[in-house]
């Protein structure tokens, strides 16, 4: 009920100063509907990654007062939608949010598909579409296509070549050797990822002595990293979603799989993931990682209090960022003209949460690709555009 | 040998739930598609004791099956009873109650996600190894396969050496005929109903242990349990017990020999060639 | 149009009576009629009206088997899913028209299979195997994307107009509904409805029912393939795990069901007030739309059993049995409602006495 997420959202703002609401007359506020999976498979992903960093982000600009427009300060109203996992309800979504609802802001959807399923409708509507949680190689040919499509992450195979290329510096330091077990989750980003990585693999030296797939929602991850252990690698690369995340880690650990590197993609930057494997958690490889700093520290702490949600570290910092540079290209701009917003997005630096970032081209000039977890924080130790990294450390026991 | 244990540790545990929906299915006639979401409520029981006793989730079992009892005796009298007496003919009351109880199925779930959230939801308990014949396994896998075989043969002596056991086995056989001997038809089925749910709610409070789930993971188990119990034959608990062990090592042989991308096509797979072959089942009774 | 389950029986031929030339004339007046929607509105309103284009080609073809037989298939989103791969996969290869045609036949490839597997046995066993068939189907693709090591033509990319899938599905809707007119109106429509009445009385009949419903399994996903293929281009971008999503199943049951099941325009009345209902939750309650959903499909099987068709069927007869004044008929059909929850309630009275 969208009455209610911006009471919940300005509430606390509200309460602590019921007086100076009452006084001053409260300028109307920016309406930015949020659209994702409430329900439906992709659901759990978008309750940890798509829509909390919008409510922190609302929670803490009207905390502030709201947003700095040339005729005072306005706060933030999110309205957020259930697309159930259906790219046609997130059209019509988009289509509501625009023409009845009226908002002033759109945000980006939630997965790739989604988000190239509703461009036409973004570009139609005359809304700029900002997205962080949309993977794709043809990122250069759609931003081209959709001149106010925006980026707010890399490219798939940027994502394989990160992780190849962190396996690839420790065989050519000579520290593991040159076999590895690569095993994907059959769907989409996972198949996607496996193909990538196959020939770049090879480019890189190494010898693929484990290649299968397994599907999503299997019970049992011992028969694959049986299988795997089995083929006595060096090397174990799991591109991986969610839930085998998970299982295969257990799976690993009990089977005392014995790698110097153990790589799963997506669901490692989850802080459940270390949460749950505890000290076997420590120097597993995964997609995403966060520099370390006080900020960074800070937003995690914040992120569970305003949210009650434990941040991931892949793209909850990103979804912030993407976040803090709409609002300083709002203020910037000193209206709400959409068009003037997504221009002040080309071209121009900003500083946020990780760091300063831009936009050329529509896409963002930097991510990390590879994360480690060390000491319960899970550090980037690979990427594009960042300066420095974290050490890569070998994996040397399950805990 | 490997895929011998690794399935039996599966088939253990479906077998547990698979013995929930057989009591629903086999004796109370409802084929309840919510059976899978209530093996979720079952976790998330256990997983919200976990967290706060820290103590050894076995002990959810104590709270899980009299809640799980109760909820499912209640859903028997309310939503299912009046279908049945609405019921013209046995083929009416499955649609309706097919239709009915996956209707439940989403508020179940509607109710979870409220409750607990949307995201992937698992905690780790007794994740280290233990060996056997000198090959590792996962403990909680072993723990929960124990406790899975411990209630399986509890309920299969009670169903058979007690007198409620023996009305059930008579409603599951005949109703009509049951009812002319003096069993309580209707009581006995909101039985058999009820204790199907805790019986499968206890099965997630097992699975619970070791797997990553989140509140819509139901339909996957409800779908299991479906083969299981069909494979088996309906009505038939040593079918049933069986059923899981051939689905478990099934999946573990093709996953480990084939391709883990398969492992779900095996099931179909299976559940195909004895609907072809054996519509009633392993030890399901051919019927006119 | 209501020849469906009335009268016509097996030799009706090919001569057509006057009602149903009457009823064929007002079938193409309300298409043209629907067809002139999106000269009229866009945005949010189109999007509403594509919905219900599309809920309404669905149901009325799942209508087609599930309406007379009493099965209740939920593999809508498997034949969905698989019209939309095919279209995919072959974007670069062959032409669209060409890719629709093909996808019907995957879709009729894949019904034929399951139904000579499933439908010779209990209707349960139907019911199972086609709950999981969407989730089958996925896997069984993307273990042969992850082999053959293809992503190739998960895009597609063909531009066309939000009016122009209106049209398409809207001229796909109308051809359900006359293979629907025609079937109810031929022998197998016939046959069909003996099955669903007692199908022990159907086999002595010397019919051959598993045939027969084989058949219009065939049929019925085949439809629900096209509609895959007709959307797959607004979709975009193809993956797994959003094209077999198994609740478009559910959605397609409870939206026929609550038009009811026995008159071919009974999805239709379903389709149309439970896409603004359903709208109307998504707006007030985002957080909570499975839980709606679980309490909609409760509300129909329990209070309107018969569907909104059967509710308008029984204020009909009744005003004419009654003789009385003219009521409406909405009133008429509340009377229908208070009066199957007085019958459950009755139903518990005399058991608890």
């Amino acid at each position: 009920m969208r009455r209610r997420e911006f009471l919940k959202y300005s509430a606390v703002t509200a309460l602590a100063a019921p007086f100076v609401r009452v006084a001053k007359a409260d300028l109307p506020a920016i309406k930015v509907a949020v659209i994702g999976a409430k329900t439906g498979p992709l659901a759990p992903g978008a309750a940890v990654t798509h829509f909390p960093p919008y409510r922190l982000w609302a929670h803490e600009v009207n905390a502030g007062g709201g947003l700095k427009l040339k005729d005072g300060q306005h706060k933030v109203e999110l309205i957020e939608y259930d697309d159930r996992t259906q790219p046609p309800e997130a059209i019509k979504a988009v289509e509501r949010a625009a023409t009845v609802d009226k908002v002033d802001w759109i945000g980006g959807l939630y997965a790739t598909g989604f988000n190239l399923a509703a461009a036409p409708t973004f570009a139609r509507l005359g809304y700029p579409q900002l997205t962080q949680a949309c993977v794709t190689d043809q990122a250069p040919l759609i931003v081209k296509k959709y001149p106010g499509f925006f980026m707010f992450q890399a490219s798939t195979t940027s994502y394989a070549k990160g992780a190849i290329g962190v396996l690839k510096k420790l065989k050519d330091g000579g520290q593991i050797g040159n076999k590895v077990a690569a095993v994907n989750v059959a769907d989409d980003f996972g198949i996607e990822l496996a193909n990538k990585g196959r020939p770049l693999f090879k480019e890189a030296g190494f010898d693929i002595v484990y290649d299968k797939s397994y599907p999503l929602g299997a019970q049992d991850y011992t028969p694959v990293i049986n299988a795997a252990k089995a083929a006595n690698p060096d090397a174990f690369v799991a591109w991986s979603y969610p839930p085998d995340t998970f299982g295969l880690a257990d799976a690993a650990k009990i089977q005392g799989l014995n790698v110097k590197a153990y790589y799963c993609a997506v669901g490692c930057a989850f802080q459940g993931f270390a949460q749950k494997n505890g000290a076997a958690a420590e120097n597993i490889l995964g997609a995403g990682g966060i520099n370390d700093t006080p900020e960074i520290r800070a937003f995690y702490k914040r992120h569970k209090e305003v949210t009650n949600v434990d941040a991931d570290y892949w793209g909850s910092p990103f979804y912030y960022a993407m976040l803090q540079v709409l609002a300083q290209s709002i203020e910037a701009v000193g209206s709400l003209d959409r068009m003037a917003i997504a221009a002040h997005f080309r071209n121009r630096k900003f500083k946020t949460l990780i760091g300063e970032v831009e936009m050329p081209g529509q896409i963002l000039d930097k991510v990390y690709t590879v994360g480690q977890w060390q000491g319960g924080f899970f550090a980037a130790v690979a990427g594009q555009g960042f300066s420095d990294y974290a050490q890569v450390k070998l994996k040397t026991s399950w805990g | 040998m490997d895929i011998v244990i690794i399935g039996l540790l599966l088939g253990g545990t479906y077998a547990l739930m698979a013995m929930g929906l057989q009591l629903q299915y086999g004796v109370a006639r409802i084929m309840n598609l919510a059976n899978g979401e209530m093996l979720i409520a079952g976790a998330f029981g256990a997983f919200w004791f976990y967290l706060g006793t820290k103590a050894s989730p076995l002990l959810a079992l104590l709270f899980v099956i009299p809640l799980a009892f109760a909820l499912n005796w209640a859903i028997y009298r309310v939503l299912i009873l009046p279908l049945v007496r609405r019921a013209k003919s046995q083929g009416k009351l499955e649609v309706d109650s097919i239709l009915a109880t996956f209707g439940l199925s989403f508020i179940f779930i509607g109710i979870m996600v409220a409750v607990f959230g949307a995201q992937y939801t698992d905690y780790a308990y007794l994740s280290e190894p233990i060996f056997i014949f000198g090959e590792r396994y996962g403990l909680n896998r072993v723990v929960a396969f124990l406790a899975s075989a411990a209630l399986c043969t509890g309920l299969y002596v009670w169903l058979h050496k007690t007198r409620a056991g023996l009305a059930l086995r008579a409603v599951s056989v005949n109703p009509s005929a049951a009812g002319l001997v003096s069993i309580n038809v209707a009581r006995t089925s909101a039985f058999a109903f009820a204790l199907g749910g805790a019986v499968t709610a206890a099965g997630g409070v097992l699975l619970s242990m070791y797997l990553t789930f989140d509140a819509s993971y139901g339909v996957v188990f409800t779908l299991k349990a479906l083969i299981i119990v069909i494979l088996g034959g309906v009505g038939d608990i040593r079918g049933t017990i069986v059923a899981a062990f051939i689905l478990g090592l099934a999946e573990t042989a093709v996953a480990t020999l084939i391709d883990p991308g398969l492992t779900l096509a095996a099931a179909y797979i299976l559940f195909m060639i004895v609907l072809l072959v054996r519509p009633e089942g392993l030890f399901g009774r051919r019927t006119a | 149009m209501s020849t469906m389950a009335k009268t016509s029986a097996g030799g009706a031929g090919l001569r057509i009576t006057a009602r149903e030339a009457r009823n064929l004339l007002a079938g193409a007046l309300i298409v043209v009629a629907a067809g002139f929607v999106p000269l009229l509105f866009s945005g949010y309103v189109l999007q509403v009206a594509i919905s219900i284009v599309m809920y309404t080609a669905f149901a009325t073809s799942w209508l087609l088997f599930s309406g007379p037989t009493n099965y209740i298939a939920l593999s809508t989103a498997a034949f969905f899913g698989i019209g939309m791969y095919v279209t995919a996969a072959g974007i670069d290869l062959a032409p669209y028209p060409v890719l629709i045609l093909a996808s019907g036949v995957a879709g009729a490839l894949l019904a034929a299979v399951m139904g000579l597997a499933t439908l010779r046995v209990s209707g349960v066993y139907f019911v199972i195997f086609s709950l999981g068939l969407a989730e089958l189907v996925r896997q069984i693709m993307t273990w042969g994307q992850h082999v053959f090591g293809t992503m190739s033509g998960l895009y597609v990319t063909i531009d066309r107009s939000e009016p122009m899938y209106y049209w398409q599905l809207l001229l796909l809707a109308a051809v359900i509904f006359l293979v629907g007119w025609w079937i109810g109106r031929s022998r197998l429509g016939f046959a069909l409805r003996i099955i669903g009445n007692d199908e022990v009385v159907a086999v002595h009949c010397g019919i051959n029912t598993a045939r027969a419903k084989v058949i219009l399994f065939v049929i019925s996903s085949t439809f629900a393939s096209i509609v895959g293929a007709l959307v797959a281009p607004r979709w975009g971008y193809v993956e797994p795990v959003v094209a077999f999503n198994p609740s478009l199943s559910f959605q397609v049951v409870i939206m026929a069901l609550l038009g009811g099941t026995h008159r071919l325009w009974g999805p239709l009345l379903g389709v149309i007030p439970f896409t603004l209902l359903w709208e109307l939750i998504s707006i007030e309650f985002p957080d909570q739309t499975t839980l709606l959903l679980g309490v909609c499909f409760l509300l129909i099987v329990y209070v309107i059993p018969n569907g909104i068709t059967g509710l308008v069927e029984d204020a009909l007869s009744r005003r004419a049995g009654h003789g009385g004044p003219v009521g409406d008929t909405l009133s008429r059909g509340a009377h229908g409602v208070i009066g199957s929850v007085r019958t459950l309630l009755q139903g518990r009275k005399r058991h608890n006495a």
